[in-house]
């Protein structure tokens, strides 16, 4: 079922162009995440649909209601729509009680219990109740942001890059602690980002946006190992870009040849592969008859970085007698575990694992 | 080795000295007061005129202060949160009344409605001469507040109107209890103003027993009062303020509060800085104008106009650069060796300056005539009473500036051979010059300005532009007084273009 739909909405500010045409459905119960480069109008489409601002055209609905239709709009306070904002920003003037019950009615019964639960269900220490918002530290200041909104049981959760004043440890712990939340409290939830990493991990569905526009749209694997277009893959993982002769299901490139995901598709065109789909296996010296039928490489650097280093390859193309083999184009880098890395000026072997995805013409 | 003397040692002895000079007039409201004895200061301080003028005092505040912070507040929000045509020009209209002193607001009102007299004339002089001191910190308090906590406060189901009632006017209080405060004390410490519309408070009372007893026991025992209501009102504003925190949590900028639509009521709401612009600043402009073209060329007394000028830059020059020099020291030390007897000796410079003119000359003159005649009367007095009364704004000034010049570079000078003393001249304060330049002048303009203490303290016959304006107004020779009037709004236009240039430069736009 869908919760929130998007049609057609268009914002422009002056001569700049905001959002062009944005469609995007938003399942019940699902993670939505907005992810693109900062100024591709991802928060602008979640202020947008919260209500803070207006769209120029187009129709928002929330569960059948509609909350905007071009100009025409329901105004942010009757949406019911919770929201998380990048610091917090928690009421400075309010203590931690206060901040998470400001929504609630103040002649609520149970509204104290209701507040303590809250911070049981963000794991805020009750201790911090009386806290001010200056003396909690980020993490604990997004949690209770995240517990304020949820107060009021919103249908829907925006969270505008709610993780991106955080350190790096900190910012998966809270990810997956809201992505916890928001799961036990059945709330659907659209989150904008700038980090793809961020995005494939915590959505259900992905939604890139670029120039103002909604590059693709799905699943994150999907999205991730079959991208629209090569500024899509770039944007969300590293890629080796080949150009490939394909017939029947295979490509002819200069990796040899490699299985692709368009069995239908013939002649020329570019495929792509993850640098992780490609393994390399030192080879010895000696050149030997398997030569024909591998592909070989020289390592020409290898860039230490930790568990999993980059190692620059330049391919061996065997020229007539298979003992002299020259270096050709420009080097892969490809993703080596650390553990084997091969030296540099060593050969290798290459090998692809699974599928090439090859881009529309 | 031997430990020499440090010149933070000379500084701190310095900054005390004057921080104990600054105790002054109120050792001399305690000394009076014991001396008179317990009986002529009850008798003095418990009867019936002592009331009224309380009463006159506590109705002049308690109508003046809630006006002015719903006229300030609604300007501000109209100025920095609607799409208001011309709100930039609207808010340099509403600081603009600032560069047109008291009592020359009283003074265009008084020659506009002749008849205007007692509270309601004082609370509406009042309001539109002193409504600035508020919408220059809630404007730019307003501008610096994070508009995503307003946004977080309509996702939770708040409209409009209760958003700026629980979220934003919250955020405000602070602003709001400062601005307040400073109309407060100028309440007390004014004296033109009420004159001449004619209405008594404690301020005009003193000045008048001055004039006519010198200091005998009655005015002091009424500048005692006086005390005690300055600071009363330093409690209250501690008191209501508290000591929460209102600035932004998190990083990052802040993004752009987006403006309200005003729609169809732009127009009524147009209204509300139009008729201020004309009371505050028409009027003023309209009277003084109506006078200089009745006055003609006559008016122009070119010697005695140019003699109150010389003599009033003078005065000024020499305040400011006594105020600025003697607040140097505190400033240095609150910046490079903060600590809290450093606290105590800076409060010491803050409540001084938060007396009334009054008080601080009527110290001076008795402190003058019992313990040191030579100096009664003298200029070196009169610029003491400056000094006392401009001491926060020089310390202000002073302290910011010298906050930005790093500590490093006196401690290169020192490995480069200076003397510690050499190093801070030579690094610091050679930065801190223009923040320097900017203390003086605000001292200055305060001082060309200044009534109270000049009236009461100069030697006879100082010409400055205020009391040269006064007598001619007190003689109802308005058309003479037109061109005194002019010049000190003249002088008064850069310090308020300073002040809005510094608000916004706080909000970081």
């Amino acid at each position: 079922m869908i919760l929130l739909g998007v049609q057609d909405v268009s914002k422009r500010y002056g001569p700049v162009v905001a959002l062009d045409r944005i469609d995007l459905s938003v399942p019940a119960g699902s993670r939505t995440v907005i992810v693109g480069p900062s100024g591709s109008g991802k928060t602008t489409l979640l202020r947008i649909i919260a209500g803070f601002e207006v769209p120029d055209a187009g129709r928002i609905t929330l569960d059948g209601e509609v909350l905007a239709d071009g100009p025409h709009v329901v105004p942010a306070h009757r949406r019911g729509i919770g929201f998380v904002p990048q610091d917090g920003a928690l009421f400075p003037h309010l203590s931690v009680a206060r901040n998470i019950g400001f929504g609630l009615d103040r002649a609520m019964p149970g509204r104290d219990a209701r507040i303590l639960d809250l911070m049981d269900m963000v794991e805020l220490d009750r201790k911090m109740l009386d806290r001010r918002p200056h003396e909690l530290s980020g993490g604990q200041q997004q949690r209770v942001a995240l517990a304020r909104a949820l107060a009021r049981k919103p249908r829907l959760m925006l969270l505008d890059e709610p993780f991106s004043a955080l350190d790096a440890g900190l910012r998966e712990t809270m990810r997956k602690a809201v992505a916890k939340v928001l799961q036990a409290a059945g709330i659907t939830a659209i989150l904008v980002t700038h980090d793809q990493a961020e995005a494939l991990s915590f959505a259900d569905q992905v939604a890139v946006l670029r120039d103002s526009r909604l590059a693709q749209v799905g699943a994150p694997q999907d999205i991730y190992r079959h991208p629209a277009d090569r500024k899509t893959a770039e944007f969300l993982g590293d890629t080796i870009v080949l150009s490939a002769d394909l017939r029947d299901g295979w490509a002819e490139c200069r990796l040899g040849r490699v299985a692709v995901d368009a069995p239908a598709r013939r002649g020329k065109a570019e495929i792509m592969l993850r640098p992780e789909q490609v393994q390399l296996v030192q080879a010895g010296p000696e050149v030997g008859e398997a030569e024909a039928h591998g592909c070989y490489g020289q390592v020409t650097d290898v860039e230490f970085a930790g568990a999993v280093c980059m190692v620059a390859v330049s391919l061996l193309i065997p020229s007539g007698a298979a003992a002299n083999a020259a270096m050709s184009g420009a080097p892969l880098m490809i993703r080596s575990l650390s553990n084997d890395l091969p030296p540099v000026g060593s050969r290798v072997r290459i090998t692809v694992t699974g599928k090439a995805h090859v881009f529309e013409a | 080795m031997r430990r020499g003397l440090r010149p933070g040692d000379l500084v701190s002895g310095i900054a005390a000295l004057v921080a104990l000079f600054a105790l002054l007039p109120v050792g001399f409201v305690i000394w009076i007061t014991i001396q008179t004895g317990w009986e002529t200061a009850t008798a003095l301080v418990f009867r019936p005129r002592v009331g009224e003028l309380l009463v006159n005092t506590v109705l002049l505040e308690a109508c003046t202060i809630p006006l002015t912070i719903i006229l300030a507040v609604a300007l501000a929000w109209l100025t920095e949160r609607t799409d208001l045509p011309g709100a930039r020009i609207w808010s340099w209209l509403a600081v603009a009344p600032l560069a047109v002193p008291a009592f020359v607001h009283s003074y265009a009102w008084v020659s506009l409605a002749p008849g205007l007299h007692g509270l309601f004339a004082g609370v509406l002089v009042s309001v539109i001469a002193y409504f600035p001191f508020l919408y220059l910190p809630v404007s730019a308090q307003l501008r610096r507040l994070d508009p995503a906590i307003e946004d977080a406060a309509t996702s939770l189901g708040l409209g409009p109107w209760a958003v700026f009632r629980r979220v934003v006017l919250p955020q405000l209080r602070l602003a709001i209890c400062g601005g307040s405060l400073l109309i407060g004390l100028h309440l007390l410490a004014e004296y033109g103003l009420f004159v001449m519309i004619r209405f008594d408070t404690f301020t005009t009372a003193i000045v008048d027993q001055f004039q006519s007893a010198y200091n005998g026991p009655a005015a002091n025992m009424l500048a005692g009062v006086l005390v005690v209501c300055c600071l009363f009102l330093l409690g209250l504003e501690i008191l209501i303020r508290g000591n929460e925190r209102y600035a932004r949590v998190g990083s990052g900028a802040a993004r752009m509060a987006i403006k309200r639509r005003l729609g169809p009521a732009t127009w009524l709401c147009l209204l509300l800085p139009a008729v201020t612009t004309a009371l505050a600043l028409g009027v003023p402009f309209v009277t003084l104008t109506r006078w200089l073209v009745a006055g003609g060329a006559e008016i122009w007394r070119w010697p005695a106009i140019s003699a109150a000028l010389v003599q009033t830059f003078a005065l000024a020059l020499a305040g400011a650069a006594l105020t600025t020099l003697a607040a140097a020291p505190m400033a240095w030390l609150s910046v490079r060796a903060p600590g809290r007897l450093q606290r105590i000796l800076e409060g010491c410079y803050y409540y001084v300056g938060s007396l009334p003119g009054v008080v601080i000359a009527l110290a001076l003159v008795t402190v003058t005539v019992r313990v040191a005649l030579p100096l009664y009367q003298t200029f070196a007095t009169v610029l003491m009473a400056y000094m006392l009364m401009f001491l926060p704004r020089a310390l202000i000034g002073l302290r910011t500036s010298i906050a930005q010049a790093p500590v490093e570079l006196e401690r290169v000078a020192m490995a480069l051979g200076r003397t510690p003393f050499q190093a801070v001249c030579q690094t610091t304060m050679r930065l801190a010059a223009p923040g320097v330049a900017a203390s003086m002048a605000l001292v200055g303009l305060g001082i060309t300005t200044e009534l109270t203490a000049t009236l009461m303290l100069a030697p006879n016959g100082t010409r400055t532009l205020a009391t040269e304006f006064w007598s001619l107004t007190s003689e109802i020779d308005y058309a003479a007084a037109a061109p005194y009037a002019l010049m000190m709004v003249l002088w008064s236009l850069p310090l308020t273009v300073m002040l809005y240039a510094q608000s916004k430069r706080a909000a970081g736009r």
